[in-house]
């Protein structure tokens, strides 16, 4: 995923460059509303970069930071076959943030200084990953819902204006579904399994729902850059829209798993073929996205101290290189 | 950070024998040899391919968008390079 409503961070650039002539402008637009693909030398706007690099480069730290709640299972999955999975699964996730810092990189932002906001904790990431992982059927849930919603999310993202975005985000969606299918496949042996295991699966169900529903965003009423990404074709559904879909094709999975959606007011709609569901409580959502969720110190920390252990990993790579470049002049 | 930028690398990958090289990214590594190991973890972790090749991005010599008009345009209007331009009388096969 894990792109959520991210776009809402940080401040527009005020004013128009010289350069932005209104000529200019209506060129760009015209490109976009043509279906064109913008590609990473051409001319944009730079207020259209500056969302592209904020966009990417936070879908990009969650993908990194992602890997964290799965990788606390890594060493106690319940099989072998499990483990190579869920290793694969994490595996994937570190590439799909390698694909994505290597598209924001087209726009002219280094990845040195990605992680460093990143690490300063400058950047955003996904409010997802601020939950513990703390049974087996948490790693389930997390594949059959988080990357679940981040499929919904993501496949309208294939199409976006800017190519290597778009690139990087087929290649992740190819990607992303083995993910789901892997969650939903754990889901389905514990539901099938003794009461405790069925109540384990229910219990990670009833923590993990409505943070996953608030991985689309804010509600279109609060979404202050959705008008402008929508008008760029960065983005293509509104976060209702998206949430809307994620629920009605997910709450038949739940009901075949035979467990049930903590939500009291779910109700499937004859009449408008959708579900209605409850209020979701974005206090909770604002508080995890300012830092006070029940894990984003860990994050960080866990984050900063892979980064500082590796350094001399780094710095022998680059001794290396100078030495046998050395040798070869 | 006191870290030196590793150089950034292009990433070409031949998906079979008989397809040519694809750009599918790009990766960071201190050398070459890296830099392929890099593009494989990175980029074939599902059989995407039997070749790669990786050139470092700051060798690449790119043609300027802005320029795009005075490279392309000239080709525009010859449109005789193409067999369509040509009509074929009913009855003549075979061309
Ligand atoms: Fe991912
Ligand atoms: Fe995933």
């Amino acid at each position: 995923m894990y792109t959520q409503g991210l776009d809402q961070q940080g401040k527009e650039p005020q004013g128009l460059q010289p350069r932005e002539s209104a000529e200019r402008l209506t060129a760009f637009q015209a490109r976009i509303d043509a279906e064109e693909k913008i590609e990473a030398k051409d001319w944009m706007p730079e207020a259209y970069r500056r969302t592209l690099v904020r966009q990417i480069s936070q879908h990009a730290h969650s993908e990194i930071i992602g890997m964290q709640p799965e990788g606390n299972w890594l060493t106690r999955a319940p099989t072998l076959r499990r483990k190579c999975i869920l290793l694969a699964k994490v595996q994937d996730e570190a590439g799909h943030g390698l694909y994505l810092y290597s598209a924001a990189e087209t726009l002219g932002t280094s990845r040195d200084q990605m992680v460093a906001d990143l690490l300063s904790g400058k950047a955003k990431y996904s409010s997802i990953f601020n939950y513990p992982t703390l049974t087996w059927a948490d790693i389930g849930t997390i594949g059959w819902l988080v990357d679940g919603a981040a499929i919904m999310n993501q496949i309208p993202l294939c199409r976006c204006s800017y190519g290597p975005y778009a690139r990087a985000m087929v290649r992740i969606c190819k990607e992303e579904s083995f993910h789901q299918r892997q969650g939903f496949d754990i889901m389905l042996a514990l539901s099938r399994g003794s009461a405790a295991q069925k109540a384990m699966a229910q219990d990670a169900l009833n923590r993990w729902w409505w943070p996953s529903i608030m991985m689309f965003g804010p509600s279109d009423k609060d979404s202050k850059h959705s008008a402008q990404s929508m008008a760029w074709k960065i983005k293509r559904f509104s976060n209702d829209e998206l949430r809307q879909k994620f629920i009605d094709v997910t709450v038949p999975q739940a009901d075949f798993l035979g467990l049930k959606v903590p939500d009291d007011e779910l109700e499937f709609d004859q009449e408008t073929a959708h579900y209605r569901f409850g209020e979701i409580d974005w206090q909770e959502f604002y508080d995890v996205l300012a830092g006070n969720g029940p894990c984003n110190r860990e994050r960080m920390q866990v984050r900063r101290n892979a980064h500082q252990g590796g350094a001399w990993v780094r710095e022998a790579a680059q001794a290396y290189a100078e030495k046998h470049a050395a040798q070869a002049a | 950070m006191t870290d030196k930028n590793w150089p950034l690398y292009e990433v070409f990958i031949r998906a079979k024998s008989g397809l040519s090289h694809r750009h599918a990214g790009s990766v960071h590594a201190a050398d070459d040899e890296m830099a392929l190991n890099h593009a494989r973890d990175v980029y074939t972790r599902r059989n995407e391919g039997v070749s790669i090749w990786v050139v470092k991005s700051s060798e690449i010599i790119a043609s300027d968008p802005a320029e795009s008009a005075a490279l392309f345009e000239p080709a525009k209007d010859k449109i005789y390079r193409h067999p369509t331009f040509y009509e074929i009388p009913e009855g003549v096969e075979n061309l």
